[in-house]
């Protein structure tokens, strides 16, 4: 038996369980679990225990009957050791077992005596912690941000750890903030309004970028390459140099509290990446297949028609996500050159909601919701192309 | 033959790139030639507006005679500072609508009223009165009277446009403005943000490039800060952090590892001890720190994560039969494919972070010791209204980008292309 990798083993197994339950325990109090102290050195006792019964029993039963069994036995320990709760929590803390018996389950005596086991355990186990750390970190945000919208003003003064959600309301009173954010703050207007502001962006944006990609890609005139350097260093100027001269010239032109005066400013700072984007997609494409059309009697704009979009559709779509993207997110230039709700966008609505304090904040946590789940939904459908756009152009960000 | 095809495709190439070009030039390039141009004078947020000659038309009854009414044009000069030259008012009235008295500036031709004013010097106010009667004896109606508005042209200087210039704002930036503290609150967020991210974009990669179930699912959430609206998930982070009623200090306050709740987005400065130094700690900065890093770390992620997959396996063979472990194997074969693009990130993010703006002032507004460059152009520009000042001091953001930028490509430009 190898001592040093099966204690080291031991002791970061435990402390990985005791970092799932830690995690469990929070998001159960948050449900309105009382359990104000948990007992450590129990739980690190139990956690030990589970561990080397694991590996000293092996694969010499069955491995479902012995992960069943074990879980069984140390939720009824974890019962008896620490305050009562109710039977959901223990539920939990049983598929906890579970699952991190499951994790273990490659491991055991002759295991251990392998080379470099300590490092592949502690490799391992980085990533099992990853994935808690990650996930809770990530994750924890939206879903705060989305039962909040769901509370009333009282309940989250009163207590913020109370995360529970009363079923037992009636619609109208379960979805009250979206009610409120769509009948008082007239959240539809600013939801039409980013729409048309992004897919209009996205639409401007590809009718210019795509000739003038394909011109960089594919033909020979004076100032290509000063054209393609200086499309890199165009992108990398920020938009908050541009954002005093653009209010002043905007202000000027009466082109503030205007929608085109958003979709001029979205087209051209998200052109230069666009353009970036597609003559590298354009240059890979064969060039064998414009020639045969040249000499068919074809002109450019037929070939770029007919011939170059057709083929390159999917880097198109990760253009036109990306820069969906980029419009329905934008920040800055809303809250510069909007001023008259009118002309909201939905950004710009949430962060004038958030300027008065006494809008209750599961109404801002509403507008966050109706701003935020579109882009998720389309990313999550699209998730392939909006990567390729991410990792083709997000340089910026 | 090929020569005139080369002039075709010349004279297409230019076509089909002139409208992207033009709008470019027009909304990036010249603004920021422009920004040059403001940065030299002392103009203020109310000095853009263009003046203009302004009336306001009110229509008075005159109760001892209701076929009569009194119209009162308010006419004033909308700047306090520039006067406007050669006004003009134009106003169509109803039909059979006579003058009494007229303003030996205006007349009254086919229904139409024109007064021309001349020179209105700035703050220029003044009331004119008419009083009109109907010419058929009956009484006149208020609603289409009221209907139509006046016209008024005028010529104006544009403050933009004169040529007066000055160092003035410039001075103010390097002396007045705490400049040092600027600059190093910028540094300090710029090179923190960057550098976090980077690390945990490296190990979420590594991560997600170990075979687990549900990596294809997290993958995917890992891309969601990055992917989610600024304005939602800095609101959202403000209300996770919020001292009284935030959900973090609640529970760092229930599980008693906190007596207090701590203020992270509004408290300055944290001093604690550490080995028996006292330390001070940028509370508000750190907090904005880290979420600049939890929103841009999935950048680094998904770059260094498509360099590991692109890693031949045959590596990684070779070195487990050479009998190499995991860390050696990480060190020796890992590290080395991933450090070009991770410079490469580095230099890029460096630049991007170094003008982040939305994050901090969502979250802080500048407060608490979070004023980067980026927020005090802002501040300067809109908040103090002093449009020069905030030209200047973007245009210190704009001379340090472009030393990032040489470096940028001096040291691996020409590497950037092969991402």
């Amino acid at each position: 038996m190898n001592y040093k990798s099966t204690l080291i083993y031991l002791i970061i197994s435990t402390l990985y369980l005791l970092t799932l339950k830690i995690v469990w325990i929070i998001l159960s109090v948050l449900q309105g679990l009382e359990m104000t102290s948990i007992t450590l050195e129990k739980n690190l006792i139990l956690g030990l225990s589970v561990s080397l019964l694991s590996i000293l029993l092996g694969n010499k039963i069955n491995l479902l009957i012995k992960n069943l069994g074990l879980s069984l036995v140390f939720t009824y320990f974890f019962y008896v050791y620490n305050t009562v709760a109710p039977i959901w929590f223990y539920f939990g803390i049983f598929v906890i077992y579970l699952f991190f018996l499951n994790n273990i389950k490659n491991y055991d005596l002759k295991y251990l005596n392998k080379p470099h086991v300590i490092e592949k355990t502690i490799f391992k186990y980085i990533t099992l912690f990853g994935i808690v750390f990650f996930s809770l970190v990530i994750l924890f945000p939206f879903y705060l941000m989305l039962i909040t919208s769901f509370k009333t003003q009282a309940s989250l003064l009163m207590n913020p750890l109370d995360f529970s959600l009363d079923f037992t309301k009636s619609f109208k009173e379960f979805f009250k903030s979206y009610f409120v954010v769509f009948k008082t703050y007239n959240f539809s207007r600013y939801i039409l309004t980013s729409t048309i502001v992004s897919i209009g962006t996205v639409v401007i944006t590809l009718l210019f970028a795509i000739p003038a990609a394909y011109a960089v890609a594919r033909l020979n005139f004076f100032g290509k390459t000063f054209l393609s350097t200086s499309i890199l260093i165009i992108y990398m100027f920020p938009a908050i140099v541009l954002v005093i001269p653009l209010y002043t010239i905007f202000s000027q032109l009466g082109l503030r509290n205007s929608i085109s005066g958003l979709l001029i400013v979205y087209t051209a700072t998200t052109l230069p990446v666009a353009i970036y984007m597609l003559q590298g997609y354009f240059k890979s494409i064969p060039k064998e297949i414009e020639d045969a059309a040249l000499i068919d009697g074809h002109s450019w704009f037929g070939i770029i028609l007919k011939i170059i979009i057709p083929l390159s559709l999917p880097a198109i779509a990760s253009v036109a996500l990306y820069v969906f993207m980029i419009a329905w997110n934008e920040f800055l230039f809303s809250l510069m050159f909007l001023d008259n709700p009118k002309t909201f966008t939905l950004s710009r609505a949430i962060n004038y909601l958030s300027g008065d304090a006494e809008t209750p904040r599961q109404f801002l946590m509403a507008g966050s919701v109706i701003v935020t789940l579109p882009i998720l939904i389309i990313f999550i459908y699209f998730e392939k192309y909006l990567v390729g756009g991410l990792t083709s152009g997000s340089i910026k960000g | 033959m090929a020569d005139k095809l080369s002039k075709i495709e010349k004279r297409t190439a230019y076509a089909l790139i002139l409208p992207a070009i033009l709008l470019v030039f027009s909304i990036i390039l010249f603004p920021i030639f422009a920004n040059i141009w403001i940065s030299f004078k002392e103009v203020e947020l109310k000095d853009i507006r263009i003046p203009e000659p302004r009336a306001k038309k009110i229509i008075k009854s005159i109760p001892e005679d209701p076929t009569k009414l009194k119209i009162v044009y308010k006419l004033r000069n909308s700047s306090l500072l520039e006067s406007i030259n050669d006004v003009k008012l134009k106003d169509k009235l109803p039909a059979n609508i006579e003058f009494i008295n007229i303003d030996p500036r205006c007349n009254f031709k086919s229904r139409t009223l024109s007064c021309s004013f001349g020179k209105w010097k700035a703050k220029y106010r003044e009331n004119l009165e008419f009083i009109i009667y109907n010419v058929n004896g009956n009484s006149i109606d208020k609603k289409s009277l009221k209907s139509k508005k006046p016209k008024l042209s005028g010529k104006a200087d544009n403050i933009l446009l004169t040529t007066n210039f000055t160092l003035n704002n410039f001075k103010k930036v390097f002396f007045k403005n705490d400049f040092k503290d600027l600059l190093l609150t910028t540094f300090y967020f710029t090179f923190f943000g960057t550098l976090g991210a980077i690390i945990f974009g490296v190990l979420a990669a590594q991560l997600v490039n170990q075979k687990f179930s549900g990596r294809t699912f997290m993958r995917s959430i890992l891309l969601f800060p990055y992917v989610g609206p600024v304005v939602a998930l800095a609101y959202t982070w403000t209300l996770l952090l919020d001292p009284n009623s935030g959900t973090l200090n609640a529970i760092l306050i229930k599980f008693q590892i906190l007596d207090q709740p701590i203020n992270l987005l509004g408290q300055k400065y944290l001093t604690f001890q550490f080995l028996g130094i006292d330390l001070k700690l940028r509370l508000a900065l750190t907090t904005v720190i880290f979420f600049e890093i939890w929103r841009y770390f999935p950048l680094a992620f998904l770059f260094v994560l498509a360099r590991l997959q692109a890693i031949p396996k045959d590596l990684y063979e070779a070195a487990d039969v050479d009998g190499a472990g995991p860390l050696n194997k990480f060190f020796n074969i890992t590290l080395p494919q991933i450090t070009a693009i991770i410079s490469i990130l580095f230099m890029i993010r460096f630049i991007w972070n170094f003008n982040k703006f939305e994050d901090i002032f969502l979250l802080t507004g500048g407060a608490s010791g979070t004023r980067t460059l980026p927020i005090n152009v802002y501040e300067q520009g809109f908040a103090i209204s002093n449009i020069g000042m905030g030209s200047a001091v973007s245009m210190v953001i704009v001379l340090i980008l472009i030393i990032f930028m040489i470096l940028y490509f001096k040291l691996i430009g020409k590497r950037a292309n092969e991402l």
